[in-house]
Formats: C-alpha cells, structure tokens, sequence
C-alpha cells in the first residue's frame, strides 16, 4: 500500500503539472489568438480532464494511508508516529490530519476536490473556469511537490518494523479531532477557490461582475467552513486541559482568524462591487491577502517561526512555504499592475454617512483587526531581530488593543443595516436610531444595576467589566436595529397577505436571502460577544474532596459520591464520581477523569461539563493528595460560555439562508395566492439590498 | 482645529489611563501580576490561569509572586526580578519600554490613521463629485433608480 500511495502522489503532480502547463499554453493561445497544431480549445479541455484525473489520484493517495493506518502498517513511518493498535478507529482515521505529512495530503486531497467540482462546473463558464482551474493547478503542484520530495507520507522505517505504534499524542484523542482539523482545512483551502477566480478574472480582463456571482457562493461557503472550524477548535481547547480555554491567543489561533477577518471583509466589500462597482482593486486584493494568510498560517503551524502550543508538526518545510508565498505575491502583483486600468471604479463614495461608507469602515476595521494579530504574532520575531531578545505577545496586549477593535466592529455591525445606500438624510439616521440607541441605553443601565461597573477599569486594573458593559449595551443596539429591520418587512408582508408574523418573516427572508441572512449572521455574532463577556465573571475553587465532602460555588453544590480507577487497552484512568446539587435538587453526576495513554506514557485530563443558558460548571480532576488518597477537585463557574456556542449555530443558520436563492416576487404571489403579495414587496420601505 | 486638538489630547489622556492604571491590595496585586506573567512550562499559558496537570513551573511561579508580595515589593520590581530570573518571554506583554511600546502604539495608530485617511478619501471625493456640473438628463436619474429599487427589491 505504501508503494501504491507514493506512486498516485507521484500520478497527481504529473496529471496536476499538465493542468498548470497545458492550461497555460492553451489559454496563451487563446489571449494572443496564436496559431497551434492543435486547437487551444481542445488542450484546454486536456487540462480540464487532467485536473480531474489529479483529483483521482490524490484520493487514491489519501485511501492508501487511511488504509495503512486501520491495517497497522508500521512499516510506513508517518502510521508508526502517529497510531497504535489500540487507537480507537475514528482516531486512526484523524491519523491522515495528525501529523505533518498527512495534514499536507489532506491539503492537496481537499484542494483537489475543490478543483474537481471547479472543472465539473465549468459550463457556467468556460474561459474564466479554465484560468480559474489552471492556477488552482499551480497551487496543487506545490503541495504535490511537497509530498513527493519534502514531507512524504508513504516513507517506510528504516530497520525492523515495530510491533505496534507510538500512538496519538493524548491531546488530539478528542472527538473534535475528527472534525475541527478537516473543518479548518475545508476553509483555508477553500480561499484558494475565490482567489483563482479573481486572479483569472483580473488576467483575462474578465468583463462585469459575473466572477464574483460565480465565486460567491465558493466564498461563503470556504468562509462558513473556517468558522466552523476557528469555533469547533476553540470548543476542544475550552474542553481540554492545558490549551488555555477557548482562545488563547496562540500565534497558531492567530493564523486561523487573519483569513477569517480578510474573508468577512471580502464578503461586505464585494457587495459594493456588485451593486455600485466601486472598490474593485481593494476586493482583488483583498481576496490575495485572504488566501496568502491561509498559507501563512500555514507556514507559521509548520516552520517553527513562532512558539505555539500546536507546534507539533514543525519541520524544515518553512523555507518552500516562505518560496511559494513570494512566488503567489510576486504573480499578484505583477498582473495587478499590468492590468489595473480595468479595476478602476464605476462611482465614489458621495457621502461619509451612507452604506456604501460603514462598508468601508467595516473593512478598515476589520484589516485592522488582522493586522493587529498579525502585528503581535510576528512582534517576538521583531524583537529578537531589533533587541536581540524574545518577547511574549500574549493575552494581555491582544486584551488591551485587539478587543476594543472588536467592540468599535460591533458597533458598525450594528449601524450599518440603518444606513442607505449613496447617502442617508440626517430624518432618516434620526428615524433610524432612535430605537437601537434608547435599547443601547437602557441595556446599559440594566448591566450597571446587575453590578457591571465599568468605571473599575480606572480603579484597578480590571478591563472585564469595561468590556463586558460595552459587548452588552452594543448587543442590545445592535439587536434591536436588526429586528426592527425584519419586523418592519415583515409588518408590510403581512399586512398585505394576511400571514402571521413569523410566516412573514420567512418569506421576507426568502425574498432577499442575503440581506437577511446577513443580518441572522450579524445577530449570531452579537451572540458570540455575549458569551465571551461573560469570561469578565469566572469563579473557581480547587478542594480535596473525600466520600460525601462537598463544596459550593455560585448556586451549586458539588458532592464526591465516590472515586476509583479503570483500564482498557488504550489508557488507565482514575475518576471521581460527583452529584451537583442546586438547592437540595440534585441535577447531574459528572466524572471529571485524569487519562494515562499507554502507547504515548502522557497523562491527560478529560473535564466533566454541566453547561446550562446562565452558566457552566466546569469539573476537573487535578489528581490525588498521595497523603489522604483522597482526589483534588478544580471546579470553575464559568458564565454564559453556552452562548458562544449557540452564536456560531446561529452565524450556521444565517450563512444557510444566506446561500438559498432568492425567491421570486412572481413566486411569492403565487404562494400566498394573493396578487397584493407582489405590491407588498414594492411597499416595504427597503433602505438597499444587501 | 482646537476642537481636533482637544479631541487628540482627550484620547490620548484615556489611552495613558487605560495603560497606566494602578493597583490595589494584595489580592489584587497578586491577581494582577498573575495575569501579566506565562507559565515557563512551554504551555503558553498565563501564570494564574496555568490549569494543565502535573505542570513543573506554575505552583512554584505562584508561590514566588506570594512571597515578593509579602515582601513588599512593588509591582515593577516584582515583574522586573520575574524577568531577570526566566528571561523577558516570562511577561506576557511587552512592557511600555524603549522598543517594546512600539508593540502598543503601532495597532491603534494604524486603525486612526486609516479612518483619517478614509475620511479624507471620501471628502475628496465628495468635492471632485461637487465640481462635476450635472448633465441635463440627471435629473430623470433619481426617479428612474427609485423606480428600479422599488420593482427590484422587498
């Protein structure tokens, strides 16, 4: 199997380096309407189906160590490192994205796909479809030139084989293994997709904005996948001990919010290009800057640049990154400037308040949000070239400089949808903000009476509640312009059909997915601000806990009913068993374990969770006093953490709605039955599209 | 343009508030210098919020800032003894020395000067717009896009 997946890697760079060159001449041909023995058409479509055949060939290449990893074959190094025989089996199927080599097949595997549905596709248009594929090919050829000659998964040991492997390193046996990684990988690939269109489309001269209705859907999607895939990973960091809660500011965390914040910016920008063709220079090149991130988050996981919790897979592979990202900026540029009189705007911005302006800000803010993360994830590297001495950039500066960014980003979040497209009239801003800023208002003067005291900023050095009161008064705002938005569509629709409100609501969103699944999206993140300001009120309490002792935090009443130990084949374990009371009700049993994995000989923690809408109890099991034999038990009450979780669901939602077409006003008479349902539509007072 | 001056030296008066505030008692003290220190384990974590098992370093690490604590030492000099000892990576953020308060003001400046530069921006393109006489025609254009806006969207 080893001999069989080396030489399909080896199949996909050949079939991947005909896409590239092949691609290239013919569409050479084509721009220059040069002479060919064989038509430049029809080498395009060798291209095409070559690309395909890569796709083939890096699956074949991934089967083939899937299938080393559940057959135990020790004799391929990468299975050896990275799975044991007991491994439980979802496990030795994550072994393709645990260590370095497997996670660059997955990379290649999944950018193979993406082209594989790109060149299927390709009717919906050819020439553009056909430069699109043929720089996706570049791409794939330096991540199969990686895997046939830097990091190769199929090499065999050297030596006798091994009976059984060193198994899983205990941090990655969590369910979420077997997602988050695939999830993040989905959507930094997937940036590759958007960026082939708008380079091919910037190359060709491509006229119009039909590349972005072509990609819109590609970048929504990719953009959806890493959100997934930032939250899924915050999930395990916040369930597994040792990873610094759900974000930590890790350079390798870092590395995955640059291309989200980039991403979020491309997709507001592009919506002035579409409507008004303004900005055309600033989406390419913001669509570039997304998808270079993506490999240099890339670069920072695996060149050992910075110093990161998941540097596991570091390796000398930084120097053909660091190639690669010169070749990607260097192409960019050049046809940038080559081509850049056909970026030029069709209109300016005419007035500083309108819509077409908060999307300006919201993506100044939002790139200076990225380069802030950027700025103090590279800033060690800075200071040991300029002082001769590393520094730590960690929670504190991102805490101090980077939230407040945040906050000034919710607030545009919730302002922008009030503003009209070209300029809005100062009747119109007063009409419109007077409810969101009265609900702003009167949010704050709750959070200040539940004990929310911002001003403690001044008096100690305590930004928690600073930043909490600010999360909860903009959330408040920034909620009540939403549902005013939906409610005031929503009336009309059902004024007109006689529907009850929430079938309005449906069909408003329906009538304008994008528009109001934005705004479900916008909803989710104020969500997600919620749950984080809630860490601005964590408690904790750590006791030795024999049979039927008991401590209390917050309404909650932990009692140790009993603790033992157990084994299987793949780890030992000791666990306590604790009923957690509320009042004199008992609510739940939770068994905070501490692992001991044989094949790795590394302890780890599984924490027992009680989450509810309020808050979380947060159990952990932090060993036993050798004197007593009796356990320590860690217990944190951790408030409104279930919201963060419940924004993403939401920001899943909206994206979902978001990527439904929209349903047709002649549609949506014949629904209701009623042919006022079409007058309807032209009475809602829309303030613009998007 | 005093209006902008009193504007500028307003923020900066809360950017040096928000950066400089002061401490409290010892509990305080010990929660705050907490957070302004990493685990040297290699976990990357904050000093006080270290909560990986068996970690050789945070205990220790704590029960040294304990006893500067009661020493009466103060917050300078105990962050300052903390580095002499495990080096400048121990801080978990560049102190507002030399060099290293490069690290602070170079994200918000970045953020100001591009709103200023937006805001600029668009006033110009406000005025170039301004300058431009409407064609005859233009003003047929209002009524036809809110005619369009009107048939093309809820």
């Amino acid at each position: 199997m080893p001999t069989f997946g080396s030489f399909a890697l080896l199949l996909a760079l050949a079939l991947s380096g005909y896409t590239l060159l092949a691609g290239a001449v013919a569409l050479y041909q084509i721009a220059m309407r040069a002479r060919a023995r064989v038509a430049p058409e029809r080498l395009a479509e060798t291209a095409r189906r070559a690309g395909i055949g890569s796709f083939i060939a890096t699956t074949a290449a991934a089967f083939a160590l899937v299938w080393a990893a559940f057959n135990n074959d020790f004799s391929v190094a990468y299975i050896l490192h990275h799975t044991n025989r007991a491994l439980p089996g979802p496990y030795k199927f994550a072994a393709l994205w645990s260590g370095q080599e497997g996670s660059l097949l997955l990379w290649a595997w999944l950018l193979s796909a993406y082209g594989f549905v790109l060149r299927l596709r390709h009717k919906v248009d050819v020439k553009l479809t056909a430069y699109a594929s043929t720089i996706l090919a570049g791409v794939q050829v330096f991540f199969l030139l990686l895997l046939n000659f830097a990091a190769m998964p199929f090499s065999l040991v050297s030596g006798p084989v091994p009976q059984d492997g060193f198994g899983l390193n205990p941090l990655l046996q969590y369910p979420e293994m077997v997602i988050h990684p695939p999830m993040l990988y989905l959507g930094y690939v997937g940036f590759a997709v958007p960026f082939a269109f708008a380079l091919g489309a910037l190359m060709m001269r491509y006229p119009g904005e039909k590349w972005i209705h072509i990609t819109r859907r590609w970048t929504m999607v990719t953009w959806l996948f890493l959100t997934c895939g930032i939250f899924l990973g915050a999930h395990w960091a916040y369930s597994v001990l040792g990873w610094g809660g759900y974000w930590g500011w890790d350079p390798v965390e870092n590395a995955s919010l640059m291309p989200w914040l980039t991403g979020t910016a491309f997709l507001h920008s592009v919506m002035m290009q579409e409507k008004r063709g303004m900005m055309k220079s600033w989406n390419v090149w913001l669509i570039f800057s997304t998808f270079m991130l993506a490999i240099f988050g890339t670069l920072l996981t695996r060149s050992g640049l910075v110093s990161s919790v998941h540097a596991f897979a570091q390796s000398s592979i930084g120097t053909w990154f660091w190639t690669f990202l010169i070749i990607v900026m260097s192409v960019c540029l050049f046809t940038f400037i080559l081509q850049r009189d056909h970026l030029k705007a069709e209109n300016k911005l005419e007035s500083l308040v309108s819509r077409e302006s908060s999307f300006l800000f919201n993506n100044l803010v939002l790139l200076a949000a990225c380069f802030t993360v950027l700025w103090g994830t590279l800033f060690p590297v800075l200071s040991e070239y300029i002082q001769g001495n590393k520094v730590t950039v960690s929670a504190p500066f991102y805490n101090r400089v980077a939230v407040p960014i945040g906050l000034f980003l919710l607030f545009l979040t919730g302002i922008g949808p009030l503003l009209a497209w070209r300029s809005s009239s100062f009747k119109s801003i007063r009409k419109n903000f007077v409810l969101p800023s009265i609900a702003g208002l009167a949010a704050a003067v709750v959070v200040i009476a539940c004990g929310v005291h911002p001003w403690e900023i001044f008096t100690t050095n305590e930004q928690g509640s600073f930043y909490a009161f600010f999360a909860f008064s903009l959330g408040a705002m920034v909620v009540t312009a939403v549902s005013a938005e939906f409610l005031r569509g929503a009336g009309v629709i059902s004024r007109h059909t006689s529907q009850n409100l929430f079938a309005s609501m449906v069909q408003l969103c329906r009538r304008n997915t994008r528009r109001y699944g934005g705004y479900i999206v916008h909803f989710g993140v104020v969500v997600i601000f919620i749950g984080i300001a809630g860490s601005a009120f964590n408690q904790s309490r750590e006791e030795e806990l024999g049979y039927k002792q008991s401590l209390n935090i917050g309404p909650y009443r932990v009692e140790c009913q009993s603790y033992s130990q157990d084994s299987n084949a793949n780890y030992d374990t000791e666990y306590a068993l604790l009923d957690v009371y509320r009042g004199s009700k008992k609510i739940t049993q939770l068994a905070p374990e501490k692992r001991f994995y044989a094949a790795s000989q590394q302890p780890s923690t599984i924490v027992a969770n009680h989450s509810t809408l309020a808050w979380d109890l947060y159990v952990i099991y932090a060993g036993k006093n050798p004197d007593t034999g009796q356990p320590i038990i860690k217990v944190f009450l951790n408030p409104l953490i279930a919201w963060i979780w419940i924004g993403v669901g939401i920001i899943v939602g909206g994206t979902g709605v978001a990527l439904f077409p929209n349903m047709t006003a002649a549609l949506a008479a014949a629904r209701n039955r009623v042919p006022a349902a079409a007058q309807a539509a032209a009475a809602v007072p829309a303030r613009g599209g998007d | 343009m005093s209006k902008l001056f009193r504007l500028g030296r307003g923020i900066v008066i809360v950017l040096v508030a928000v950066l400089t505030m002061g401490s409290a008692n010892t509990a305080v003290r010990y929660n705050e210098l907490g957070h302004k220190m990493m685990c040297v384990c290699g976990c990357n974590q904050i000093l006080i919020e270290c909560n990986h098992l068996g970690c050789p370093d945070s205990d220790r690490m704590l029960g040294e800032l304990r006893v500067s604590l009661a020493g009466g030492s103060n917050d300078d000099a105990i962050l300052t003894a903390f580095q002499d000892k495990y080096g400048p990576t121990v801080l978990a953020a560049p102190m507002l020395t030399k060099f290293n308060i490069v690290a602070w003001i170079v994200p918000p400046a970045v953020l100001f000067l591009g709103i200023a530069a937006t805001v600029i921006l668009v006033r110009r393109w406000r005025l170039r717009a301004a300058a431009i006489p409407a064609s005859p025609r233009a003003t047929e254009f209002p009524a036809m896009r809110e005619r369009i806006r009107r048939e093309t969207q809820l």
